[in-house]
């Protein structure tokens, strides 16, 4: 698409104000835009952090943590920088006369519009998804409800062994709580990690004391007298108890305003490679959008903070005249499990070979190539190698399956011996 | 209640009570002091809320953890002595009176 587009425009409005909404506006404001800024949240609340919320938040122990204690910036910060926060739900995006409309009727006039609506948790389709103690999590209430049942907690049962779902089990298991994975795949984090590194996640949580079972499918929740849910059913009819039940199904983006309004969509709101939508006066960014990957020319969709951080500043830069050719920010990743850090740097898209570094079973990497080409490293309790791995992935994944063979190899002592790249390529691979 | 002083580059300091048991960054974030990114949300994980503790006060602070002795090499701006992640550093009575220095860019 070689359509004109915006630069410097009048005004612009973000609709959503997760991680990603919140950044295109401080960036904007970072880069000098001096026009109108709007930033339309649908939550009751300050722009906030999500990483926490499946992790330290729902931690009740010394004393329960509150919502200002996730927010991004303080009230004043957006007076500061003129950015107007408006609590709504926008209802149309009406591209021809450039509007978005609210749900109490009033409408803000668009130069460029700037998408960043998220995704929404997928629930589960069986009896009983509606029982009081069951619950998703993706916003601070969600996770607000969530600690308070799980103070209360006994057993719970998860359904979903991703990171969501995981996360949440771990703190279950340190607050005392009983608890159960349910997944439907053979192992955890199928779609994420390796099966090596899927093994030490599920050998982790066995030995925290949480059971977890695979290849099994979850057909019906039941409840007790009092409407609260008591039991997970599963399909080979064993039903497991449950005081609290968490779905971490994963997400669906929400993308129903997008289509509405006539622009593509697919798994994500269809953008290209400067993360513009079909109209050149609304990009997409973040959960919601799905963006060509450069190097393999796949259409992508991440759900990270990485992502809707790299989206924003891109779409920031763009609109204030300082256009990149393309997204192309190495993806990386991160998740605690009790003790236990698992890092991603990279985007696994097919792999033929893998490579551990590492001799101590809780702490080590797997390298993953393509023929002589490494796709991505998972670090598991080695921090160190997930930094040099995303500094030599950001440089082009300068590290060949005969160098990690030698003897003594290190990532990081791999990384120095090709220069260490300068300051500039270190901020890049870190921002 | 403690009181975390931090330095812009331009020499402007900023004095701010933080309540014990949060992290610097975090009191920078929560007073809208500029110039901590703080990416990760104070996991340890970006080396965006670098700052460089004030020699006067750099021995009131307990050695840095592996994980973030790592970071501190992936910093946007050069790795000093007193060189720390902020979101790493709790804050209790024993580090009233910090200083830290805000260094010119986080990414």
């Amino acid at each position: 698409m070689t359509a004109e587009t915006d630069a410097q425009p009048a005004s612009v409005v973000i609709v959503g104000a997760g991680q990603g909404g919140y950044q295109t506006a401080a960036s904007l404001r970072d880069h000098g835009y001096r026009g109108r800024v709007t930033l339309i949240s649908a939550e009751d609340a300050l722009p906030y952090e999500r990483p926490p919320l499946s992790k330290a938040y729902l931690k009740s122990d010394g004393h329960a943590k509150g919502e200002e204690e996730l927010w991004l910036r303080p009230a004043t910060y957006y007076v500061r920088q003129s950015i107007d926060l408006v609590g709504g739900t926008v209802t149309r995006i009406d591209p021809a006369a450039r509007t978005v409309r609210l749900g109490d009727g009033s409408t803000y006039d668009y130069g460029h519009l700037v998408l960043a609506t998220g995704a929404r948790p997928r629930t589960l389709d069986v009896p009983g998804a509606e029982l009081r103690g069951v619950h998703t999590l993706r916003t601070a209430r969600d996770a607000a409800a969530l600690r308070a049942s799980l103070a209360a907690a006994r057993c719970a049962v998860v359904v979903g062994a991703g990171f969501i779902g995981l996360e949440f089990a771990a703190v279950a298991r340190e607050s005392g709580c009983a608890v159960t994975v349910v997944e439907a795949l053979e192992r955890p984090l199928a779609r994420a990690v390796s099966v090596r590194t899927a093994e030490h996640v599920t050998r982790l949580h066995r030995r925290e004391g949480a059971q977890l079972l695979f290849g099994q499918r979850v057909v019906a929740l039941h409840g007790d007298r009092h409407g609260g849910v008591a039991a997970v059913e599963l399909a080979d009819g064993l039903r497991l108890p449950a005081d609290l039940v968490l779905i971490g199904v994963g997400v669906a983006p929400r993308t129903e305003l997008a289509a509405a309004a006539g622009l593509p969509v697919g798994d994500g709101i269809t953008v290209d490679a400067r993360l513009l939508t079909g109209d050149p006066h609304i990009s997409a960014i973040g959960d919601c959008a799905a963006f060509p990957q450069v190097r393999s020319g796949k259409r992508l969709r991440l759900e990270s903070v990485q992502n809707a951080v790299g989206h924003a500043r891109l779409v920031a830069e763009r609109l204030t005249g300082a256009p990149r050719a393309h997204y192309d920010e190495l993806p990386w990743f991160w998740s605690d499990q009790y003790s236990t850090t698992v890092q991603i740097a990279g985007h696994d898209d097919g792999h033929d070979t893998e490579m551990v570094l590492g001799d101590d079973p809780d702490a080590f990497s797997v390298l993953l190539f393509r023929g002589e080409d490494l796709r991505a490293v998972e670090s598991v309790n080695r921090t160190g190698d997930h930094l040099a791995a995303r500094r030599l992935l950001d440089n082009g994944g300068q590290v060949r399956p005969g160098d990690v063979a030698a003897p003594g190899f290190s990532l990081k002592g791999h990384l120095a011996s090709l220069g260490g790249g300068t300051a500039a390529a270190v901020g890049r691979a870190m921002s | 209640m403690p009181k975390i002083t931090y330095v812009a580059v331009d020499g402007t300091a900023r004095t701010v009570d933080v309540p014990s048991g949060t992290s610097v960054m975090r009191g920078a974030v929560f007073n809208d002091v500029d110039g901590i990114v703080a990416q990760c949300a104070g996991n340890a994980q970006c080396a965006t809320c670098h700052v460089y503790v004030d020699d006067t006060t750099l021995d009131r602070l307990e050695p840095a953890r592996p994980d973030e002795d790592d970071l501190l090499d992936f910093t946007a701006c050069p790795r000093r002595p007193g060189s720390r992640l902020s979101c790493q550093l709790t804050v209790t009575e024993a580090l009233d009176g910090l200083i830290v220095h805000l260094p010119e860019r986080q990414k």
